[in-house]
């Protein structure tokens, strides 16, 4: 939140330009970006968002929390795709701890981790969309969202908050015939994606307002730091998922969909694209989905069964242990980045050898690709601004943390 | 699954192309290095950070061509009390490689690397709002996150978690 006042931008003896304060409550801004510009009627000289508004410190609470109580922070960070987040640290942490994760806990993961990925471009569509004035998308989008939000909360207990990776692996097993109904949504989901694609791909109106649009090169792309599908639509062949696996991400196969006109449209395109790639993943979790454990075998750390907690002293006895007083990570630092929605996600974790982390941070991937819209709109017409806000996909919470 | 102790005998890691580009260009620059859970860092000399930097990114054998991030530890009360950290990437080689500077807890200050990768401007800032670490030659160094008349940087390490009230 750099400004309480507009920055003085204009001039002495200058009157052409005007600065136009968009935001922090516009509709189209996705959450509360302040953006201020400078506009020579209908150009845009000069653009400056100002962020800030909902930083809530969460950096510096983790801080104050044991290991597996940052678990819930972290959905907070990025309300769209929670699991992205959970999933990032969690590696993060066991990779400091030197965990290994059983197979059927990782299927797990990416299977829902990609579900994450369609939940989130879902609102990215329908908003991005209603910004440019296509309505109808909206709708649609919702209608598929509700069913993986009733997924997450079939699995977890938690529509959005879900908190289902913990340390060491996920924290309950998915209830009887959830995999039947992950199947029948991989299955009904593709047409829905046509569907969507019938709204615009080939719509007139929305090939104007989108193609040629916000134009930014790849290495402009890669100097500012963008990343996921803001960099693929420039022509950068990287996905995190493939390029750099984890999570047992090497088993899968899938494309990732690249553009190279580094425009609205492309953007949009890869995304779209990144739908159907998604479901693809989801099935071949689900066709492969191992059998064994969902928690790794580390008494310590990972809360023992309740059943168990029933029936064995010692499971008792660990689960007061890291209730009351954590587990100790051993001393290190690891930096953990995964693909999420919007770009690269990472995690760095300090730890000074106690139960609490000494330094949490939250490589933003929005945060970096905001930096973008300078490139994007100066010198073009205002009207431009909110589509390109919307192909860069910001969610404002991960943004402030 | 044990961890491996860190390595951190320059002699053994030298292989590693970022370290070899670096001890090419002026061995005095790293101050330490350390490969632990499979991750390099290197720790250089606080004045040749940004010529070390832009040599790593031009580099054809490392091509780090990709600033991921930028961040502060705070290790109140020891001194050096700051360290700030840099993670690039390398794209075509799809490799990362951390970079520290240290600095001392009075009047931190380190040359920005804005003009090596325009993206780090964000994330200087933010440095400096949570941390009060000076990047000389930024742009526009002012709060991103917290007001403009906050008193004080919140993530230092004797900052209460709950604030001044």
């Amino acid at each position: 939140m750099a400004h309480l006042s507009a920055t003085p931008v204009l001039d002495p003896g200058q009157d052409r330009t005007m600065i136009l304060n968009m935001g922090p409550q516009h509709p189209s801004t996705h959450g509360v970006l302040r953006v201020l510009l400078e506009i020579d009627g209908e150009n845009v000289v000069r653009i400056m968002p100002d962020i800030g508004y909902l930083h809530t410190g969460i950096e510096k609470t983790c801080e104050a929390k044991f290991y597996q109580q940052v678990v819930p922070l972290t959905d907070r960070i990025d309300y769209l795709c929670p699991m992205t987040n959970n999933l990032c640290y969690a590696l993060a942490v066991e990779k400091l701890l030197g965990l290994e994760i059983p197979p059927k806990a990782q299927w797990l993961r990416v299977m829902l981790n990609e579900l994450t990925r369609i939940n989130s471009h879902l609102v990215w569509l329908g908003t991005h969309a209603m910004d440019i004035g296509a309505l109808t998308v909206f709708l649609y989008c919702f209608r598929e969202r509700e069913d993986i939000l009733r997924l997450f909360e079939a699995v977890s207990g938690q529509r959005m908050m879900t908190s289902y990776f913990r340390i060491g692996g996920v924290a309950l097993e998915p209830p009887l015939g959830f995999f039947d109904r992950v199947r029948a949504f991989a299955d009904t989901f593709p047409s829905k994606v046509d569907e969507y694609e019938n709204l615009l791909t080939g719509n007139p109106i929305w090939v104007m307002r989108t193609k040629g649009v916000a134009k930014i090169t790849a290495e402009d792309a890669i100097a500012l730091g963008a990343s996921g599908p803001t960099l693929r639509g420039s022509g950068v062949d990287i996905d995190l998922r493939r390029d750099m696996p984890y999570s047992g991400y090497e088993n899968f196969k899938f494309k990732v969909p690249v553009a190279t006109e580094g425009d609205v449209f492309a953007r949009y395109i890869c995304r779209v694209q990144e739908l159907r790639e998604s479901i693809g993943i989801v099935r071949q979790a689900l066709d492969g989905m191992p059998e064994g454990p969902i928690k790794a075998n580390a008494p310590k750390v990972v809360l023992p069964d309740r059943e168990k907690m029933k029936t064995q002293m010692e499971a008792l006895i660990y689960h007061f242990k890291i209730i009351t007083e954590g587990f100790a990570v051993p001393a290190g630092e690891v930096y953990q980045a995964v693909e999420s929605p919007r770009g690269e996600m990472g995690y760095y974790v300090v730890s000074d050898g106690t139960a609490k982390p000494y330094r949490v941070h939250m490589r933003s991937a929005c945060l970096a690709n905001l930096q973008l819209l300078q490139k994007m709109c100066e010198g073009k017409l205002i009207a431009d601004v909110v589509a390109a806000i919307g192909s860069i996909d910001i969610v404002l919470g991960e943004i402030d943390r | 699954m044990a961890i491996a102790p860190p390595i951190t005998s320059i002699e053994q890691l030298k292989g590693h192309p970022a370290i070899a580009r670096l001890q090419q260009w002026n061995p005095a620059v790293i101050e330490a290095v350390k490969f632990d859970r499979e991750e390099m860092s290197i720790t250089v000399e606080r004045s040749a950070l940004r010529e070390a930097c832009a040599i790593l990114r031009d580099d054809p054998t490392c091509s780090f061509n990709y600033l991921s991030d930028v961040t502060c530890v705070d290790w109140y009360p020891s001194e050096p009390r700051f360290e700030v950290i840099y993670h690039l990437l390398s794209i075509p080689q799809k490799e990362r490689v951390r970079l520290k500077v240290r600095l001392a807890g009075d009047a931190p200050a380190v040359e920005s690397i804005t003009s090596v990768w325009p993206s780090a401007n964000f994330f200087e800032r933010e440095v400096f709002d949570l941390f009060g670490v000076r990047f000389t030659g930024h742009p526009y160094l002012r709060r991103i996150q917290m007001p403009e008349n906050w008193e004080g940087h919140p993530l230092r390490k004797d900052y209460p978690v709950e604030g001044y009230r």
